[in-house]
């Protein structure tokens, strides 16, 4: 009974520390006066250094409070549901694909950050500065360089030979009604091949014995034969930076990347950040913005989040300059195109693909 | 047997369940009702211009929603039927033998339970994919080709359906079982019934409540499935649930996704209550006996056959997947080694994706002992009102009870969001959220181990007590209580193992940096990189022992308690 007594005890006073944590929104505990709190709704892939956090909050005597949401998608509907009431002072990670969205939904408050000039215009595609763009991916095919070795057939260089019956059960992508990456990869076929050349194109793929995964983790790991994957499928869909990636968090040091990335068909996903909408510490939120775009934090982002950072003017980390591939000219869609037509895409997709 | 058990039970007063119900309720309809009633009701009222109704059915009556229910129902129906089957015999082999290693292996049947799906997807993917270890074996011996393929399929669904319910069935039943006295089996046997007659007519009957929970509780996982048809099924076969998740999460289209929250909820709700019928006419009272009484050493030759043929399938089903996964966890190169591990330890270390994974440990405990703590407090009271009490009252909370199980993760998430955002419930992004998320998880297993129990109790003993002069209090503390602790202890390892491996409600809670294993483990399995792969591998090897340690723990405790008798 003692035991059980001390157990309680101890539960109820780490309970208290977790919610003495997190009184942010609570109301029932005023937050310590001397430092304010700003908190950054992000979803679970978000990552920085440490060093980079402390010296935000060194700088404007300030705290970081990280608030996550799952992934991209359920991060951006539940601040859009959140709106007269928000969760957090600023947003980050909303990402192409959803932009419209929330964009619709004006759940951001506009601010035009001063290190916006390192920026190439191509990134800053809001002209009413609502949100400020942080970084971006490419999702590309990858390929499993062993399988390709001995050149028969040699590795794949277009979308186009994807079709063909040298490269027949190789593939596997990734359900666009269920994974974002899938979702990026048919984007993709839809800029490529336009509105009417996409369905045939798929049909084709479909004919050479595509296979379908739900998620990016079942595709990669499981379905994909480089890396560490369990699977036998040398073509994978996932990012140009996925090579870099597997040199970084390789077990045993290698040189070479056992995976490589096919420049031909990528699509460009941008990440960006916003004030919410109801935040009392607008002015903070933007020096947090300002800080995602500080040089620093730039260069520390590509390791972190193995994304690239939108300032021109950065050196990318050695692991990416060897095995990472900048796309030069990578595919896009309108914003607005996608949120007007992505529902209507998956339903024909799956209906040819599937079905 | 059946007759005249209403007359004796101590019938708990109209004030007295109004008591004991009264927090589990005001719990369930706080951070269950009110925060899904929220949500729902949002995307009601956004819908056509015809109506809320008129949308609703629209929903319902399109045919893609019809195949979608057909699926749903189908899997579920076939993996609980399955699950049953495959678990009977090692329930009878552990509530009947005793022999070495008993109290270990039969905690290890739990570790499934509480894994992550997509640690389970890829254990199941490692071992029955190309490059699985059978394969090799086979190639060795001159076998041609891969001669397993776990391409999506309905087998590989039912296959991990069943991988993961095991326990829950062994649990229930088994617990039940090693309860009944062998001598009314044996009495039957002596009056000249075969093995089988004895065991349908004497022994079956005394387990259908037991049998009916545990099915009740498999069917309601797998209706409500989720990961594992993500991870495992073919694309394009939905349950409800995924297509809940996708219009919520995915397109935010809450309109449709309410419609199709009510249609999950309402079958649930419906197959509660059948159940709760069925349950009603099925409970009888019966003779208690310590397990230590029941149990015999396998010493024949048949009962090795049995025993050994048993617990070798188990081994099987249930050992092989995890062993495959564990061996992936120490691969390194093309040897094997423990960078996975250390990796593991370095704070901040190169995958600094997040805090250290050591922490994550730490928070997965903390919030495992507070939901052990307010599921066990909270299920004890509504088990006591549901057991003592009959009729609407009893029959409606434990409905009210299991519901959430068959609420999808992403609702519950969002309906949080939309309904505690005002002072003092804006509990929206406190840490506390989660014990309280897992807590409505768990709360039904902790009902479901209790009430049988409970139910079970002779009246004679109560009746031997009072005429013995002992008060009401005390005969509660001295008959009762004794089963009710046990209970207790085995609905608190469930509520343990639930809340250690529970992945869905957490991810959809908006929360801190506070990572919980599970969470941890998905964002390794989040970014290329073996080094990440084997990490994913690893903790789920560190998340398997520590269930499997804190269930033997609990079964050390349910060992004394039991002396109780």
């Amino acid at each position: 009974m003692k035991r059980l007594t001390a157990a309680v005890a101890a539960l109820i006073i780490a309970g208290c520390n977790g919610s003495g944590d997190g009184s942010g929104g609570g109301g029932q505990l005023p937050p310590p006066a001397s430092r304010t709190e700003l908190v950054v709704m992000t979803h679970d892939s978000f990552a920085l250094p440490d060093e980079a956090i402390s010296a935000f909050e060194d700088e404007q005597g300030a705290t970081l409070r990280i608030l996550r949401s799952g992934d991209a998608g359920s991060m951006v509907n539940q601040a859009i549901l959140s709106r007269e009431d928000p969760l957090a002072d600023v947003l980050f990670g909303v990402d192409s694909s959803f932009l419209t969205r929330a964009l619709d939904a004006d759940i951001f408050l506009p601010y035009g950050s001063r290190e916006l000039a390192a920026v190439p215009e191509i990134f800053q595609v809001d002209d009413r500065q609502r949100v400020t763009p942080i970084d971006h991916g490419e999702v590309c095919l990858n390929i499993d360089r062993e399988a390709f070795a001995n050149e028969d057939p040699p590795a794949p260089t277009s979308l186009e030979d994807l079709t063909l019956p040298e490269y027949r059960g190789m593939l596997v992508v990734q359900d666009p009604a269920s994974s974002s990456v899938g979702l990026s990869f048919l984007l993709a076929t839809v800029a490529r091949f336009g509105e009417e050349g996409w369905r045939e194109y798929w049909a084709g793929l479909r004919e050479n014995d595509v296979l379908v995964s739900d998620g990016w983790e079942d595709a990669y790991y499981g379905r994909f034969s480089g890396g560490a994957g369990e699977g036998d499928r040398p073509i994978v869909v996932s990012y140009a930076s996925s090579p870099a990636a597997e040199v970084a968090f390789a077990e045993t040091p290698t040189a070479e990347a056992p995976t490589a990335v096919v420049l031909d068909g990528c699509y460009r996903q941008v990440e960006f950040a916003g004030i919410l909408q109801g935040t009392d510490q607008a002015e903070l939120a933007g020096a947090f913005i300002d800080h995602l775009l500080s040089r620093p934090v730039q260069e520390a982002i590509p390791l972190e989040m193995f994304v690239y950072p939108v300032r021109g003017d950065v050196t990318l980390p050695e692991v990416f300059l060897e095995h990472a591939k900048v796309v030069e000219e990578p595919l896009e869609l309108p914003m607005d195109q996608v949120e007007a037509n992505r529902q209507r895409w998956i339903a024909e997709w799956t209906d040819i693909v599937l079905r | 047997m059946d007759r005249g058990v209403d007359g004796h039970r101590p019938a708990l007063s109209g004030r007295g369940a109004l008591l004991l119900g009264a927090p589990p309720l005001l719990f369930l309809l706080l951070f269950f009702a009110y925060p899904v009633a929220s949500i729902v009701g949002l995307g009601l009222s956004g819908g056509t211009d015809r109506g809320a109704a008129a949308g609703v059915l629209d929903t319902w009556l399109d045919a893609r929603t019809v195949e979608v229910l057909r699926f749903t129902l189908w899997q579920a129906a076939l993996s609980t039927v399955l699950t049953v089957l495959a678990a009977l015999p090692g329930a009878y082999v552990f509530a009947r033998f005793r022999f070495r290693g008993r109290r270990l292996l039969r905690a290890a049947t739990t570790v499934p339970f509480v894994l992550p799906t997509v640690v389970v997807a890829s254990a199941f993917l490692a071992l029955l994919g190309p490059r699985s270890p059978l394969n090799d074996m086979a190639a060795l011996l001159g076998v041609p080709g891969p001669i397993v393929r776990l391409e999506g399929s309905l087998w590989a669904i039912l296959l991990a359906h069943v991988f993961y319910l095991y326990a829950v069935v062994l649990r229930l039943v088994g617990g039940v079982w090693s309860n009944l006295d062998p001598g009314t089996e044996e009495a039957a046997r002596v009056l000249g019934a075969t093995r089988w007659m004895a065991f349908r007519q004497v022994t079956l009957p005394l387990l259908w409540p037991a049998i009916a929970s545990a099915a009740a509780i498999a069917f309601l996982f797998t209706f409500t499935s989720f990961g594992v048809i993500l991870l495992l099924g073919t694309p394009g076969t939905a349950t409800l649930e995924v297509e809940i998740y996708r219009t919520t999460a995915l397109l935010l289209d809450l309109p449709v996704a309410a419609a199709l929250a009510l249609l999950q909820m309402g079958s649930v709700l419906l197959l509660l209550l059948l159940y709760g019928r069925l349950q009603d006419r099925l409970t009888i009272e019966r003779g208690l006996r310590p397990p230590a009484d029941v149990t015999r050493p396998v010493s024949d030759r048949r009962s090795r056959l049995v025993a050994g043929a048993t617990l070798g399938s188990m081994g099987l089903l249930l050992a092989l997947p995890l062993l495959v996964l564990v061996e992936r966890s120490f691969a390194s190169g093309d040897g094997h080694g423990l960078e996975a591990y250390a990796a593991l330890f370095q704070a901040g270390g190169r995958a600094g994706a997040f805090v250290a994974p050591a922490e994550a440990i730490g928070n997965s405990l903390l919030f495992a002992g507070a939901t052990v703590i307010l599921a066990s407090l909270l299920g004890l009271m509504s088990a006591a009102v549901v057991a003592y009490r009959r009729g609407w009252s009893s029959r409606g909370l434990d409905a009210l009870l299991m519901l959430p199980l068959g609420t999808s993760a992403v609702t519950l998430g969002f309906g949080f969001i939309v309904a505690l955002d005002q002072p003092p419930l804006d509990l929206r992004t406190s840490p506390l959220l989660i014990p309280i998320a897992h807590t409505l998880v768990a709360m039904p297993f902790v009902v479901r181990a209790t009430v049988p129990l409970i139910r079970a109790i002779q009246p004679r003993l109560r009746e031997a007590a009072a005429v013995l002069g002992a008060s009401p209090r005390r005969t509660w503390l001295e008959v009762d209580g004794p089963v009710i602790a046990r209970a207790a202890l085995v609905g608190g390892g469930f509520a343990f193992a639930v809340s250690l491996g529970e992945f869905g409600a957490t991810l959809f809670i908006a929360r801190p940096d506070v990572p919980t294993v599970p969470i941890a483990i998905f964002r390794l399995l989040g970014q290329p990189g073996t080094l990440n792969f084997a990490q994913a591998m690893a903790m789920s090897t560190i998340l398997m022992v520590l269930t499997a340690a804190a269930v033997l723990l609990i079964e050390r405790w349910r060992g004394e308690a039991a002396t109780a008798f």
